[in-house]
């Protein structure tokens, strides 16, 4: 699971749960791979990440590194910033670990990089 | 591939396409005078389309999507007839046909036509009474090759060789080259799509310049037959890719097959520049854990996934993530936004319609059973799916993005 994807997901369908958002990572293995960098499609994510969460996971996972706390204004011709946030974005991966739920618990497994979110019948 | 066969014909025997928004789906054809006052100045010129005889129903949305994603002009000369493999169409620019002719699945060729005729010798007069003005392609520095096809009708290499000489007449000059020449020319008999009573003519005759050729030799190149990991019902990739181009996907798109299965719509997405996510309710199919597709495999390999076929045809840095879940339930924050959703949703025959629920009232896992629970699963109706589908694109397309998928339908035949 990449930190893209953890920050769009949310566990709000839980019965009880409001919010649900942003999800705990709990990673026993994490894994960073160097993947091609496209300019227009990290600057196209920026206004849609939720950045504080993205900060967060990645410290949260001791990925942090040079990302900064905030996203500047002037990211589209930033570049050394967008490359930051492709590392960030796209290239660290949880591989295995749990998803845990802010406000009920519930932890949602992941495995080979792939996050179960099934929710048991009783649940929702 | 047995299985592969079936899946494709039933698809195109019973189902119908749905294509999304509606009204661009049954877009009309412009009247010539709207191009002809928006565009006086320009030079237009005469092109053939030609089109491979393979899922002939689609080629017209699939033209349609390109023109509008990359805004070109394209003026109809002719209106097209249902089966015929050829459009007779105008451009303002070369560039406008090469670009749509590069991203088409649905075509051969474009030729930039030189003469079109009802008789062969009416073409061979045509074309060298015109010879003069293609003195630019016939230059010595240049060379060629001439292509002779003839559509519907069979002739054997000896005839064939026989109707490329009669072009000696062209005042060619450059030396001949079989591969990559710089100008290749093409020479079509068409003779009807029909396998009984072909006629000894032609009904048309073409003769033009190849200017570009469409996207046939991606079919072999995303072959199932050389794929990682496939399902049962792996979509076909020359659907996948018509499909992806209706969906308009391009460079830096983002796009979700929420049925993703083993991923065949997520690799056609890809491969056109889109960066693809996929979500299921089937946690085997994921984990390439289901019982192998096929007939000669015993068991999967061990590293068989969606990522994997993916990294096959080098397009790993385009896969972000596959995820387990319910479609039925809400899991994407609000501001999560597609590009376009892709998908062939299950309908009940040959993959299940499930979702996570219980027909007992107020159950409950007990905590004993709970680490080892497999949710229970009820029929998800098909209105469901598709109800459900469009509320989710609603909330998660961008304006203007398409949901592009296959509808169920039982035709009388």
């Amino acid at each position: 699971m990449k930190l893209l994807t953890h920050n769009m997901l949310t566990s709000k369908c839980i019965r009880g749960v409001s919010v649900g958002y942003p999800l705990i990572i709990n990673a026993t293995e994490v894994k960073v791979n160097q993947t091609l960098f496209n300019s227009e499609f990290v600057s196209k994510l920026i206004p849609k990440v939720d950045w504080p969460v993205l900060y967060n996971a990645a410290e949260s996972i001791g990925h942090s590194e040079d990302l900064p706390k905030e996203a500047p204004n002037d990211f589209e011709q930033n570049e050394e910033f967008l490359k930051k946030a492709h590392r960030a974005l796209v290239e660290i991966e949880v591989i295995s670990g749990n998803l845990v739920c802010p406000e009920s618990g519930r932890k949602f497994p992941i495995s080979n990089g792939i996050p179960n979110m099934l929710l048991n019948e009783d649940e929702f | 591939m047995y299985l592969k066969y079936i899946n494709t014909s039933f698809l195109s025997n019973f189902y119908k396409y749905l294509h999304l928004p509606l009204n661009n789906f049954f877009a009309p054809i412009y009247p010539v005078s709207w191009f002809a006052c928006k565009s006086m100045s320009k030079l237009w010129k005469k092109y053939l389309l030609w089109f491979a005889q393979e899922h002939v129903e689609f080629r017209y949305a699939e033209i349609e999507s390109l023109l509008s994603l990359f805004n070109i002009e394209m003026k109809y000369e002719q209106k097209p007839q249902n089966q015929e493999p050829f459009w007779l169409v105008e451009f303002s620019s070369e560039s406008d046909a090469k670009l749509l002719t590069s991203r088409s699945v649905s075509l051969r060729k474009c030729l930039e036509l030189w003469g079109h005729e009802k008789s062969i010798d009416l073409l061979h007069s045509t074309v060298r009474g015109k010879s003069g003005s293609f003195a630019a392609y016939f230059e010595p520095s240049k060379s060629f090759k001439i292509e002779v096809e003839t559509v519907g009708r069979h002739f054997t290499q000896q005839e064939k060789v026989a109707k490329l000489e009669a072009f000696d007449y062209l005042p060619i000059r450059g030396p001949v080259k079989l591969k990559d020449p710089d100008v290749c020319l093409q020479y079509i008999e068409f003779y009807g799509t029909r396998t009984v009573n072909i006629p000894t003519t032609p009904y048309e005759v073409f003769f033009g310049r190849n200017v570009a050729s469409g996207l046939r030799q991606l079919l072999k190149k995303l072959s199932l037959k050389t794929r990682k990991f496939i399902g049962n019902t792996s979509m076909d990739p020359q659907l996948s890719l018509l499909m992806a181009n209706q969906a308009q996907v391009n460079s830096g798109s983002i796009i979700l097959d929420p049925f993703v299965g083993s991923g065949s719509l997520l690799v056609a997405a890809a491969e056109f520049g889109g960066y693809v996510f996929g979500s299921d309710i089937d946690y085997l199919m994921l984990h390439g854990k289901t019982k192998p597709t096929r007939i000669k495999q015993q068991k999967r390999a061990k590293d068989e996934s969606i990522k994997a076929n993916m990294k096959q045809y080098n397009l790993g840095h385009k896969y972000i993530d596959v995820l387990i879940n319910d479609f039925s339930l809400p899991f994407w924050r609000d501001s999560m936004e597609f590009d376009a959703i892709i998908t062939d949703p299950p309908y009940g025959i040959r993959e299940a319609t499930e979702r996570v629920g219980t027909e007992k009232q107020n159950y409950i896992v007990s905590d004993e059973h709970l680490p080892t629970h497999v949710p229970a699963k009820i029929e998800y109706e098909i209105p469901s799916i598709f109800r459900h589908l469009l509320i989710f694109a609603s909330k998660h397309l961008r304006l203007g993005g398409r949901l592009v998928c296959w509808f169920p339908v039982f035709r009388e035949d």
